[in-house]
């Protein structure tokens, strides 16, 4: 068997994102490892555990993405492999996708590939199913569960959660799925993983080596700018009693068309 | 010259604070307030190597440096002093004491399973009456065929009642002259028949963690538990102190570095006198000396472990750093309360935990005055570190990360 995890690097969830002045964005602490991808992570390397196969991380990005890889590794992960090139800056999901189902094949016999819920940077998951549709496999996501995999079937069977409900799905393998913070309980590295990712070397796969032609960009984004400034104010009502409070309250409230 | 850490070093740091601050920050007022260590602490830090991260793999350790410890220390520290003590405990006075002066034979049956966090470690030298003045102890050892008979009892020993095994200290001699030449070192362990542990508590701080007392009576020691020489002993722990105190000036720069963020994170939230009260000049200087004592403290433990990791001896400098590292960061946690105000005297904030817990540092692991005599006498020509018969192995990344031992 082969899992396969796709991930990123994100800024910090406790960092602090700007645009600088030259339209930029930045954010004050490291990189870390895409914090939905700790799950996928975690999840390929119990499936590799116990079914004793192979698990490989696999980015597109720059070097600062060896992060996400090098964490990967540490949890438990086989092999990592990073695509870059610079025809790929300022890409979009569709030309990500593109890279990332053309490595996914360079790889070969992926039985399944993982993701995390979404890009935590982004707040997106259109990769995950534009992935899924170059490869030509079966995508489920908001998977909370994978309830049975048989590689040698090639069968499995996950539980989603959904705003409806829990809800269980069978499909065939090789799949790409995405997976919920439910699925298990994030692994640290381990020491000995931590020596091993920090020898690995990580091989990076241009488009040419993909067989792959950047091509026209459906979008392109134009510009950052930081969100408006949400001023506040805070006053206090004051009154004799409640009611009196509650009265004036409810005048300022209509008065700010608020009700 | 090189200041770098490894990327290594960065990921194991990383992983420790993950560690520490997913599993140990969010309950820890709680087991402050309780004054019980969380049960889960010990086997965690078992399971995920953190006691045994610089053993060599060959003793079932993790084959990380030395500096590697500082750093776990920095980390653990920085959430709550308790999580360093057992590294200073564990590791620094005890297993690394096994791997400096043990036999192959001792290293197999009591190191492995303390690196692999299978059984705890702890240290027995400090008595009701004999602290500083180690040689005033009144343990004795008597020897009757092939064991020794141990009486006597330790105080003040952290993780008294959570150990497996104990690194203690009695006098063979206890005529000799001088009277340290009498004193000897042996394992023992919990289940030997006569030996009784408690706790203390009522302690100012680390009370998160397991502080207290055991006593030996008659307690029958075989002769290969005996660690080192007879009279080996007073070296055998001035040499753990070298570690011990490596460990406690390194989590004393993580309690200055809590001092420093947590007051970094009140200065932007505060407003006093229509500003942010970061922007006050007289809590500036005081972020500011909190800033230097962390980067000097921090510069005097690495260098510490990167003498450790070429084998040279560091007593001298192990001395300064833990002496500096640990008053200052007394002096950081009553800065932290003063920029907090009346909130930082209540314990909502976490920083009048951290002068609680910082105070007992200056006093464990030679108290600040002994230090001060210390680094008077070398500078001063009164003292000189002599050889001793084992010293603490460099740290040789070939040896530390094989995977069996060679014969």
């Amino acid at each position: 068997m082969h899992v396969v995890v796709v991930t990123k690097s994100t800024p910090d969830t406790a960092a602090k994102v700007t645009v600088d002045a030259s339209g930029k964005p930045t954010w004050t602490e490291a990189m870390v490892i895409n914090p939905w991808d700790e799950y996928a992570v975690t999840e390929a390397v119990l499936l590799k555990e116990a079914h004793k196969g192979q698990a490989t991380i696999l980015t597109v990005g720059t070097e600062e993405h060896n992060e996400a890889l090098k964490q990967g590794l540490a949890i438990g992960l086989d092999q990592a492999a990073r695509v870059w090139d610079d025809a790929l800056v300022g890409a979009d999901s569709l030309l990500y996708a593109k890279a990332v189902a053309a490595a996914i094949q360079k790889l070969g016999n992926a039985d399944l590939v993982i993701f995390g819920k979404e890009f935590a940077d982004l707040g997106s998951d259109v990769h995950v199913y534009q992935v899924a549709r170059k490869l030509g496999y079966a995508v489920l996501g908001s998977v909370s569960k994978i309830v049975e995999i048989d590689f040698a079937a090639k069968t499995i069977k996950v539980e989603r959660m959904l705003e409806q409900g829990k809800q269980i799905v069978t499909s065939k393998l090789p799949a790409v799925i995405a997976v919920l913070k439910d699925i298990n309980e994030p692994k640290y590295p381990s020491f000995i993983g931590i020596r091993k990712a920090a020898k690995a070397e990580i091989p990076v796969w241009s488009l040419a080596d993909l067989g792959l032609d950047a091509g026209t960009r459906q979008t392109q984004v134009s510009a950052y700018t930081n969100p408006p400034k949400i001023e506040g104010e805070v006053e206090i009502i004051e009154g004799a009693s409640a009611a009196e409070k509650a009265a004036k309250l409810a005048d300022k409230l209509i008065e700010a068309k608020v009700i | 010259m090189d200041f770098l850490l490894t990327e290594e070093h960065l990921m194991a740091q990383k992983m420790v604070r993950d560690f520490a601050q997913k599993e140990v920050y969010p309950t820890i007022k709680e087991w402050d307030r309780k004054q019980q260590m969380n049960p889960d602490v010990l086997p965690r830090m078992g399971e995920l190597g953190i006691l045994g991260i610089n053993i060599p793999v060959m003793y079932g350790g993790q084959g990380f440096d030395y500096i590697t410890l500082a750093l776990a220390c920095e980390e653990l520290e920085r959430v709550d002093t308790t999580l360093r003590v057992v590294m200073s405990v564990h590791m620094g006075l005890n297993s690394m004491a096994l791997l400096q002066w043990g036999t192959e034979e001792q290293k197999q049956r009591f190191l492995v399973p303390q690196a692999k966090g299978e059984k705890y470690a702890a240290f027995g030298l400090t008595e009701p009456n004999a602290g500083s003045d180690v040689a005033a102890m009144t343990s004795t050892a008597r020897r009757e065929g092939d064991v020794y008979i141990l009486n006597g009892e330790k105080m003040w020993i952290s993780l008294a009642t959570k150990a497996d095994n104990f690194l203690v200290f009695a006098k063979t001699d206890t005529h000799a002259n001088p009277a340290h030449a009498g004193i000897t070192a042996f394992i023992v362990t919990k289940d030997m028949k006569g030996f009784t542990a408690g706790d203390i508590h009522g302690k100012l701080g680390v009370r998160a963690g397991s502080t207290g007392w055991f006593a030996m009576e008659n307690v029958e020691v075989p002769v290969e538990n005996r660690l080192g020489e007879e009279g080996e002993g007073f070296y055998i722990a001035m040499s753990c102190l070298d570690n011990g105190r490596y460990t406690v000036g390194a989590g004393a720069v993580g309690l200055i570095r809590a001092c420093l963020e947590d007051s970094i994170k009140y200065c932007h939230e505060r407003s006093t006198f229509g500003k942010e009260i970061g922007k006050h000049q007289l809590v500036q200087q005081k972020i500011a000396y909190m800033q230097q004592w962390y980067d000097a403290g921090r510069l005097l433990i690495l260098k510490t472990g990167w003498m450790k990791n070429m084998g040279m001896r560091n007593t001298r400098e192990t001395s300064m750093a833990k002496w500096y590292a640990t008053d200052m960061s007394v002096k950081a946690a009553l800065e932290a309360i003063q920029i907090h105000g009346a909130y930082g005297f209540s314990d909502e904030y976490d920083v009048e935990r951290y002068l609680r817990n910082g105070k007992g540092a200056v006093i464990y692991e030679g108290t600040s005055e002994i230090h001060q005599l210390m680094q008077a006498g070398y500078a001063l020509g009164y003292r000189v570190d002599r050889p001793i018969r084992c010293e603490l192995p460099a740290y040789d990344p070939e040896v530390w990360q094989r995977e069996v031992v060679v014969s």
